[in-house]
């Protein structure tokens, strides 16, 4: 077997994985997948018809869409009839992981720019074959256009079935947002359909012939080692067999059933290990974690001056528990592995990176190994899915032939990664008259090295890697506040360990930290007694901050009074509202909750979320909306219900009843303005509007009862508790 | 090994059990080869499985493949397909009432037993059906909308 090339994969009908349809006429203009060219991106096949190649995924947010309506729009043709390839290692660019919200932020602006650079070329082109100046000509439905007299050629008869061979053009003139027609438009996502008639194969549902069904085996505690293993007790299940490297244990069946029945059966003696604190000691474990690295997020005048000789100094601690992405379909891959490479199927948000992970780790040659992205359920970061193909490559190299590996719902519970746990302390200085003198906030995340991967978990039990790698998403971000304060000291103390093995997990550290600062911002608005809104809008300049806030004011009526109400009844109802400027750097996000708690049980329920959101140049509003709502629901979830458990041998909380979600009966009214900026640059949608939910809704606790809220989630038994406390 | 019949969608199928602690599930994805029906917990909690049998919304993850023989079982891909699809799965599509897609099996079944037994539902009808139904992406209020829609123009 040869390396895989593009041109390989699809001049060979019988290599092509079909999980996409190309236009006819596609493979023989292309051999490259180099990000900085425009063949690497797109291809006109004889037909006109445009391929996309797409090293960002789709993960459910409507970037299939999306993608398809910026080059449509830069080039000038039907969104209709183009094709996309997406994250496949063999036929897209590396563009990096999906995540972080920037498949259009960065995946999307750079195929744009490479359609930008094919638009000027077929411009070219057509000006000498129409003999008229570029200037004079259009690009239209596929056609190039010369106004006036109507003279016309098709992208199919100057380039169809041909390469561009050119480099992308950084200033290859973009169309003017103005005259946009498919860019801003709800354009219906295209796998929908598919999706809801049970004609879309997610990952869950691939099958390659001859492969055998796997189940991996983990250990009782995280860190113990196999002793013993007894292949006789799973000897009545058909074809059952077992796999065993170090401590690596998995059970393989032709039928998938067998495969569970062999993985409940199976007998195996395990070393016991007992290396965690417990979640119940949490945060008392991260308190006296060592530091690493000490990173300063910003500093303004003297904060720490200040406060030493400040006269009235607040302080409080916010944290944030460890939480499961907690995938509805348990993560999936198939793998088959042959001579020194192979195909991997994955719904990994990483797959060029994984693809030279699966080949180190396993030795094999990564030219000649090939991941195709298929969806799977939704991620929301570094899930089990890499994980799972790892386990799937290491598998099929064993056994020689394909296997599919399908992790068990206490997998995907018990074995994810999970978003790290977060400790803030801050302090602030109040003058008399009550404005903020000085700001202080020290975060403690555990250590991140960006792009480094996690250690996977049958690499690590195969005694393949080290284990020592962490990865979870830029979470000291956010940890300052958006606001002109004379004194501001924010600084990241990246603590050397954490208790579970972490990833990046949506709006990575953002959700905790808007939680402490925004919440720690009200804090000192109830000292002034001045009204939340108005304060902030007072120490905030940048004029689309002060619009998302404005545009708040008027969905929710506000009317200025200091927080909280004073109220006497069972049944207490708040408002609170957050802000945040994502990463200080990209969308505004202006977040308001009302709320209820009923004082006698603790109980929040969530009447209400208004949101006016700016991620800058939308491609497809009702994409974004969708993802907006997403972002809320998901960390209302988060905020009030979400935590992991554990012992001192391994996570508790294994399904959904040891770990709650938000279901249909929680669900609030949600009322999001989308602001429109045609004009900006497009920023990404995923994430965000995450980011400010857990405050507005500690907020809108505080205003109707008077007690703060410090650690999430805001389960009944907290805030009963701190009821309580308020009380005595 | 026992052989048993399942009426799905319409066609009587046969399927080889030798476990009887098998999930329908099982033979619904793994024999039969359907996609409809999702693996999500096993434990009958989040409803990605769910099938209707005789008209009931059912868990196929915690109903045993031998308990369906020769019973009335109806998947996603049996309401409708991409040409004529049923008027709950036009009103999801109208909605666009799915991220990532994985739950709305278990939401366009759970929906359309519903809407059998109950036509006209109140907003907290549809809540109340769908409690049992979990979705991670949040997708919820589309998905309220959409089973209010397919009832509005049933």
């Amino acid at each position: 077997m040869t390396a895989i090339t593009r041109r390989s994969l699809l001049c060979s009908a019988a290599t092509v994985i079909v999980t996409f349809s190309l236009p006819r006429g596609a493979e023989a203009s292309v051999n490259t997948v180099a990000a900085d060219s425009v063949d690497g991106y797109l291809s006109v096949a004889r037909d006109g018809g445009v391929t996309v190649f797409a090293g960002k995924v789709d993960l459910g947010t409507g970037a299939r869409a999306a993608i398809r309506q910026i080059v449509a729009e830069e080039l000038g043709l039907s969104p209709g009839r183009i094709a996309l390839v997406e994250g496949d290692t063999a036929l897209t660019p590396d563009q990096g992981s999906t995540g972080g919200s920037t498949g259009i932020m960065v995946g999307g602006v750079q195929i744009r720019q490479a359609a930008a650079t094919a638009r000027a070329r077929l411009l070219s082109l057509a000006s000498a074959s129409l003999n008229r100046p570029v200037s004079d000509l259009e690009t239209s439905d596929g056609m190039v256009v010369a106004r006036g007299d109507g003279g016309a050629v098709s992208f199919a008869s100057l380039i169809g079935g041909a390469a561009f061979e050119l480099p992308i053009d950084k200033t290859a003139p973009l169309r003017n947002p103005d005259a946009y027609t498919v860019v801003g438009t709800s354009y219906a996502r295209p796998d929908i359909p598919a999706k809801l008639t049970a004609r879309h194969a997610y990952v869950q549902d691939h099958r390659v012939d001859g492969m055998a069904h796997a189940r991996v085996v983990r250990p009782p505690a995280i860190g113990a080692h196999l002793n013993d293993v007894d292949a006789s007790s799973i000897a009545d299940i058909p074809g059952a067999e077992v796999v065993r490297i170090k401590d690596f244990l998995a059970v393989v069946a032709p039928r998938e059933w067998d495969a569970v029945r062999a993985l409940r059966q199976l007998k195996a003696t395990w070393s016991e290990a007992a290396t965690l604190p417990g979640s119940d000691n949490l945060f008392e474990a991260v308190r006296a974690t060592p530091v690493a690295r000490v990173e300063m997020l910003r500093s303004v005048g003297d904060a720490p001056a200040v406060l030493d000789q400040a006269q009235r100094v607040i302080h409080a601690t916010y944290s944030w528990p460890m939480q499961s992405h907690a995938s509805m379909g348990p993560s999936c891959a198939v793998a088959d592995i042959r001579d020194n490479g192979g195909t991997v199927w994955t719904a990994s948000q990483s797959t060029h990176r994984m693809r030279w992970t699966i080949a180190k780790l396993l030795g094999l040659d990564g030219a000649k190994l090939r991941l195709v992205y298929m969806d799977g359920s939704g991620s929301y970061g570094t899930n089990g899915n890499d994980d799972v193909a790892f386990e799937a490559a290491l598998l099929s190299r064993e056994l020689g032939r394909p296997v599919r590996a399908q992790w068990m719902r206490e997998d995907e519970h018990g074995w994810d990664p999970k978003g790290p746990p977060q400790l803030l302390d801050l302090r602030a200085a109040l003058r008399a008259d009550g404005s903020i003198a000085a700001w202080e906030t020290v975060a403690m995340p555990p250590v991140n090295t960006p792009n480094a991967g996690i250690p996977l978990l049958a690499a690590v039990a195969a005694g393949l890697d080290d284990g020592r790698g962490s990865q979870s998403g830029f979470t000291g971000m956010n940890s300052d506040p958006p606001y002109a304060i004379e004194n501001v000291h924010a600084e990241v103390r990246w603590l050397a360990t954490t208790p579970l093995r972490v990833s990046n997990l949506r709006a990575p550290g953002k959700i905790g930290n808007v939680l402490a600062v925004e919440s720690f911002f009200d804090e000192l608005a109830a000292a002034a007694n001045a009204d939340p809104l108005a304060l902030r809008l007072r120490l905030l300049s940048d004029p689309r901050g002060r619009e998302a806030l404005e545009r708040l004011r008027q969905m929710m009526n506000w009317t200025p009074r200091a927080s909280p109400l004073e109220r006497t009844s069972d049944l207490l109802e708040g408002r609170g509202i957050a802000y945040v400027h994502y990463k200080q750097a990209e969308n505004y996000v202006a977040m308001g909750v009302e709320a209820t708690v009923e004082r006698s049980t603790g109980a929040v329920r969530v009447l209400r979320v208004a949101c006016a959101h700016d991620c800058g140049l939308m491609i497809n509003p009702d994409a974004v909306h969708a993802q907006v709502e997403g972002c809320i629901l998901q960390t209302l979830s988060r905020t009030l219900f979400e935590e992991v458990t554990f012992d001192r041998a391994r996570v508790t909380s294994t399904d959904w009843s040891s770990y709650p979600i938000l279901t249909f009966r929680d669900v609030p009214k949600l009322d999001i303005a989308l602001i429109d900026r045609r004009h900006e640059r497009p920023l990404g949608a995923g994430e965000a509007a995450a980011a400010p939910v857990a405050a507005a809704v500690g907020n809108a606790i505080f205003d109707a009862t008077g007690v703060r809220l410090r650690q999430a989630p805001f389960t009944p038994a907290r805030v009963k508790k701190a009821l309580d406390e308020q009380a005595t | 090994m026992i052989e048993i019949t399942l009426r799905v969608n319409g066609q009587n199928q046969k399927v080889a059990v030798d476990d009887p602690n098998m999930p329908l599930l099982y033979a619904l994805r793994d024999d039969l080869g359907l996609r409809g029906p999702k693996f999500g917990c096993g434990l009958g909690q989040c409803g990605a499985c769910c099938v209707i049998i005789e008209g009931e919304a059912a868990r196929s993850c915690v109903t045993l493949a031998i308990d369906t023989h020769e019973k009335e079982i109806k998947t996603l891909e049996g309401l409708g397909d991409l040409d004529r699809p049923s008027r709950v799965q036009k009103a999801f599509i109208a909605e666009q009432a799915a991220q990532c897609g994985y739950c709305t099996n278990g939401m366009i079944m759970t929906a359309t037993a519903l809407l059998s037994r109950r036509p006209r539902p109140t907003e907290t009808d549809v809540r109340e059906a769908l409690a049992q139904n979990l979705c991670r992406c949040g997708s919820h209020a589309r998905v309220i909308a959409a089973v209010l829609r397919a009832a509005r123009e049933g």
